[in-house]
């Protein structure tokens, strides 16, 4: 197996708003080539007696469809979203409160859920809540050659082989969480996380830009 | 979540304020808010803002086998989905009485107006119709949820288009947008609703109401109305009286601000039927504001990989072998499996030691029983009338000192002391 040059190996351009929306304490949203995901949160807030953890926070993560109602797919995209965000938020410094995150769908392209990952993360920094790190998503597809795709469409993620999609945090670039699909060797996800880790990098330095630019007080 | 309640003081803000004829963005009593139609980058999707409030619609469609009554109609189905996204107090995947509310309301706005003409939707009499299902996702909450709904319902309806279909004999074909153009629905007439709320048992009347006003407002009156002043619904609620004239005053209000209202429809329909023609980028990601100081885009960035292969390879070398060999596993009785039996214990715990410190540790406590024992019947010679003996024969009440606990070690052994004493006392 071998890993080709640039072709098929970038990120789509990418942009992102935060604080758009009056309501919620923080949001934003986070574009991808065409893929879009609009993340609001909400918290820390009194939570249900039902739901309560007595020494931290209670994290839920609601994932809505732009058609119809949440099915499996959301739930099981929901539960990777929240299981990241919690790996990096310091809940037990709000006990016994809730933080809600509610990512809407905006548009479906292709690595909706690294899309979804990354306005989480966006929309966590905007809701100001302690992080020990930040955390993006990336996605890989491996096609039927063999090569790697990162940041596929979703005419690219139909014709791969296998899709993978890795959260890594910002302080050592480590697998944060993994979702796969499909069928692959170890060398091939090994070269995965190796490519997702180097274009991590280009989502944090877009992250610090975007921070950058915000606190600048100038356009 | 809870919604956060309006204080007293407020209240009487907003309602001195509104007899004052002041509003507190500055608006006056019949101004909309700023009010913006944009487009996403499929067909049927839209997104309105009006003001804070921002709301989108997604339709869709689907064929499916038309209602009995109805064999050559296609069906139209209307969702609001409050999403907690809005606001706090809206949960998940529950019907609260504002949603119900307000899919009533869309659905008699849209669907009994007849604006859309459902025999064209048919397919294939009593086989073969389409659904055309319009999904409302509130998405920022301050104010006239319902107008905002309306229009981006109605707009969403005019830019969609839905696949061709061929009919040939029996077979039906639905023909991707590559091989046919897809056809637009046909729509009589754009309904769009106008809000009005009032206060003081109906002195007061405002247009497109917030969030804090539709907080304090006594009654809302909603006019569904077209450009040609035709009313497609009314309803009033919130329980309060109106006047002829208010009413006859509101639908005069209601065709102005639909004329103006169809008219940046109409606007920002063509100038995405522009764009698209054109061959332009067009879509949520193109109409994402540039100027502000929130929002920062960034253009397609290659990803370095030439030591991707190398650091792969380093990775999986460097790593334990898996284990070849999967201990098989010892079957006593069939049907049973088991596994790790008759493996050498890597524990590092030789037993016989263990039993030698068990019985050092045994001698040890009888020793000390002893020593305790011995304190105990010294104390207790000095502190004996500390020590009650109840009337009765058998129930025996001990009343022990704490300082004697704390100074002694084996709490059992001192307990027993303390009986074996009684006993002797009694005797």
């Amino acid at each position: 197996m071998e890993v080709y040059g640039s072709s098929g190996v970038s990120l789509r351009e990418f942009g992102c708003e935060q604080s758009l929306l009056s309501r919620p304490d923080g949001s934003a949203s986070f574009i991808q080539g065409d893929t879009s995901v609009l993340a609001g949160v909400y918290g820390p807030a009194e939570v249900k007696v039902s739901k309560e953890i007595y020494d931290r926070a209670t994290l839920e993560v609601l994932m809505q469809p732009k058609v119809g109602l949440p099915s499996v797919r959301e739930r099981s995209q929901e539960q990777c979203v929240r299981e990241t965000c919690e790996a990096s938020l310091l809940l037990s410094l709000h006990p016994r409160s809730s933080l809600t995150l509610i990512l809407q769908v905006l548009h479906d392209d292709g690595s909706l859920l690294s899309c979804s990952l990354n306005a989480a993360c966006m929309a966590l920094m905007d809701a100001g809540l302690p992080m020990s790190c930040l955390f993006c998503g990336v996605t890989c597809a491996i096609d039927t050659e063999g090569r790697i795709i990162t940041d596929p469409t979703a005419a690219q993620e139909k014709e791969s082989r296998a899709l993978m999609t890795f959260a890594i945090d910002s302080k050592e670039h480590r697998v944060l969480m993994s979702a796969t699909k499909g069928s692959f060797s170890v060398n091939e996800l090994q070269q995965c996380i190796a490519v997702s880790q180097s274009a991590s990098e280009k989502i944090f330095q877009f992250y610090r830009d975007s921070v950058r630019r915000r606190y600048s007080k100038t356009l | 979540m809870k919604d956060t309640p309006l204080s007293n003081c407020e209240r009487d803000f907003l309602l001195k304020a509104i007899e004052e004829k002041k509003r507190l963005d500055g608006r006056q009593t019949y101004d909309y808010r700023k009010m913006k139609i944009t487009f996403g980058t499929d067909f049927g999707c839209c997104f309105v803002d009006l003001g804070k409030t921002r709301v989108m619609a997604q339709v869709s469609s689907e064929l499916v086998t038309p209602k009995e009554s109805r064999p050559n109609e296609g069906i139209m189905f209307f969702n609001i989905e409050l999403s907690p996204m809005a606001s706090p107090a809206f949960e998940q995947g529950r019907q609260s009485e504002l949603s119900v509310k307000l899919n009533r309301q869309l659905e008699r706005c849209l669907r009994n107006s007849k604006c859309i003409d459902t025999e064209s939707l048919c397919v294939v009499s009593g086989e073969k119709v389409w659904q055309i299902r319009v999904d409302v996702h509130m998405l920022n909450h301050d104010g006239n949820l319902m107008d905002a709904a309306s229009i981006a319902a109605i707009t969403a309806l005019c830019h969609f288009r839905r696949p061709d279909v061929g009919i040939q004999g029996d077979e039906v074909t639905v023909f991707s947008p590559e091989e046919r153009d897809p056809i637009p629905l046909s729509i009589y007439h754009m309904p769009i609703s106008v809000s009005f709320a009032f206060f003081q048992q109906g002195t007061y009347l405002l247009v497109d109401p917030c969030e804090r006003e539709e907080r304090v407002m006594d009654g809302l009156l909603m006019i569904a109305m077209n450009k040609h002043r035709e009313i497609c619904s009314i309803q009033s609620s919130g329980g309060i009286m109106l006047l002829k004239e208010q009413v006859m005053r509101c639908s005069k209000i209601a065709s102005i601000k639909v004329s103006e209202i169809t008219e940046l429809i109409s606007k920002a329909l063509e100038n995405d039927k522009k764009a698209r023609k054109a061959g332009e980028r067009c879509g949520f990601a193109e109409s994402m504001p540039q100027e502000r100081i929130t929002a920062l885009k960034m253009d397609e960035t290659p990803v370095e990989m030439t030591d991707v292969t190398e650091k792969a390879n380093d990775i999986v070398h460097n790593a334990d072998a898996p284990p070849q060999m999967v201990p098989s596993p010892v079957v006593p009785i069939p049907g049973v499996g088991q596994v790790g039996q008759g493996v050498q214990s890597t524990w590092g715990l030789e037993e016989d030691d263990e039993g030698e410190e068990e019985e050092n540790d045994n001698s040890g406590e009888e020793q000390d029983e002893k020593v305790t024992r011995m304190e105990e019947e010294k104390l207790e010679s000095r502190e004996g009338d500390v020590v009650e003996i109840s009337d009765s024969e058998e129930e025996e009440v001990v009343i022990l000192n704490p300082e004697k606990v704390s100074k002694n070690t084996g709490y059992t052994s001192h307990h027993k002391g303390a009986a074996a004493t009684q006993k002797r006392k009694r005797k």
